[in-house]
């Protein structure tokens, strides 16, 4: 099945009620096995138990930046090629984006306590990921403000794209300052800095969460197509009465 | 006289007429600035230390509020829809807009900045750099509110919406703003740096503002 078929709203409701089961189970077993790994991990020798905030706050924030690649995508199906469904699928993943932006800002902040001994400091990463929040607000702000979702739907790709561009200046704009989060120990020139006994749990969680957004991601798509016709039905009942 | 300059001449005349907000953003920026001080207390060597922030973030503001009139006017009375119907690329027709409204309203803030660096006692030597970095950092201002001006017109919202969107967006600016004000006073930080910076950042908003704005009139419009 090409991409064009799913152009088809009613095509692409049929193959998420076909797939969105097997993708939640899917979900729920890697999860449990994610979770049996986490709960054998060992203990950080500095940290203690507090290190287990790791295997939620790493992968939140992945999936937090993921959102805005989903919505970049999806801007340029709007923009590009006119495909019905990118718009939905753009605004869909804009609050679970927001969701896992949050979650990682509130486990961050949690974690930072006991180990630096402070909830929040003013410092690159935490301040950038706090400047991408606001931009997921602005974009939610921006799906609140328009009556019609055919009008919001190029101006959220137009933010989106303007959005992406702008991120990795802010990233490096704060890099500026003097920073106190480690800088990254997994994707970085010489292999991870992680031992195997955490990283490979690590990694699980992060496939756990990925499939997560997806199922959440699927599932929103369909209500907001189901949600479009229940506006278009209204609107022509009321139009006929 | 070419389009361009008649489009600009047109909106500084319409700037600076009666029911024109050519000299409010330089009111409002003084008006900020000067309330800064009873908020935080009277002290000279405080003020002195944080006067390159209250300047900037009185620049950002000031520079927020006329925003929301760089299209809405144009909008209500049909003007709009003649530009973008006109021979001129809208991308040109909003870069000239975009020049007007920096014209009007961010060059009497820089102009009257000095004074207000006297006030919040920033040594009168290092005055002309520090309005220095707003001639070169405002104009990344404008045109990144000028994309969050197209996108509030196209949705028929304006005021908060606005601000919303475009104040993140503006956070590099800030930051590379404030630093290169704070080398030219303090030190001990080379002004160099964050000011080229500052200037890259204005270059390129210069170049993606207007297309982004113009792609957000065309598809809000249409």
């Amino acid at each position: 099945m090409a991409v064009i078929d799913l152009a088809n709203p009613t095509r692409f409701l049929t193959l998420v009620d076909r797939v969105l089961p097997w993708l939640a189970g899917v979900t729920a077993l890697v999860f449990a096995y994610g979770l049996y790994r986490v709960l054998g991990a060992p203990d950080d020798y500095q940290q203690g138990a507090t290190v287990k905030i790791m295997f939620l706050h790493v992968p939140a924030a992945w999936l937090g930046m993921m959102g805005w690649g989903v919505m970049t995508v999806a801007a340029l199906g709007t923009l590009v090629w006119r495909h019905p469904l990118a718009d939905v699928a753009g605004k869909t993943a804009a609050p679970i984006g927001a969701a896992f932006t949050f979650i990682c800002l509130v486990t961050g902040s949690l974690w930072g306590r006991p180990t630096w001994g402070t909830y929040w400091v003013w410092d690159a990463r935490l301040t950038s990921v706090l400047v991408l929040f606001l931009l997921y607000l602005g974009m939610l702000a921006l799906y609140w403000a328009a009556e019609d979702p055919n009008r919001s739907a190029r101006a959220a790709a137009i933010l989106a794209l303007v959005g992406a561009v702008n991120i990795p200046i802010i990233k490096f704009s704060v890099e500026w300052w003097n920073t106190l989060h480690q800088p990254a120990s997994i994707m970085r020139a010489g292999g991870a800095a992680i031992d195997a006994s955490i990283l490979i749990p690590l990694l699980i969680m992060a496939l756990a969460f990925t499939l997560l957004f997806f199922t959440l991601h699927f599932a929103a798509m369909r209500n907001e197509i189901l949600r479009r016709r229940v506006r278009s039905m209204r609107i022509m009942q009321a139009r006929s009465a | 006289m070419s389009p361009f300059l008649a489009l600009l001449a047109r909106d500084m005349r319409l700037a600076v007429r009666v029911g024109g907000g050519a000299l409010m953003g330089a009111l409002f920026y003084f008006i900020v600035v000067a309330m800064m001080p009873f908020a935080i207390g009277p002290d000279l060597n405080l003020l002195a230390r944080i006067g390159p922030a209250i300047l900037w973030l009185g620049a950002l503001l000031a520079s927020l509020l006329a925003l929301d009139r760089l299209f809405a006017t144009d909008h209500d009375d049909g003007s709009l829809d003649l530009l973008m119907m006109g021979a001129m690329p809208l991308e040109l027709a909003v870069a000239a807009k975009a020049i007007a409204h920096w014209l009007t309203t961010a060059v009497p803030l820089i102009v009257i900045t000095p004074v207000l660096g006297l006030m919040l006692n920033i040594d009168m030597s290092a005055m002309g750099w520090v309005a220095l970095t707003l001639l070169a950092g405002t104009p990344a201002l404008t045109f990144i509110g000028l994309i969050g001006a197209a996108l509030a017109v196209a949705l028929r919202r304006g005021g908060l919406l606005l601000a919303v969107l475009v104040l993140p967006l503006t956070i590099p600016v800030l930051i590379f703003g404030v630093a290169a004000a704070n080398a030219a006073i303090v030190g001990p930080a080379p002004f160099g740096p964050p000011f080229t910076i500052l200037c890259a950042l204005s270059l390129a908003s210069l170049v993606l503002g207007p297309v982004a704005a113009a792609a957000a009139l065309r598809q809000g419009l249409e």
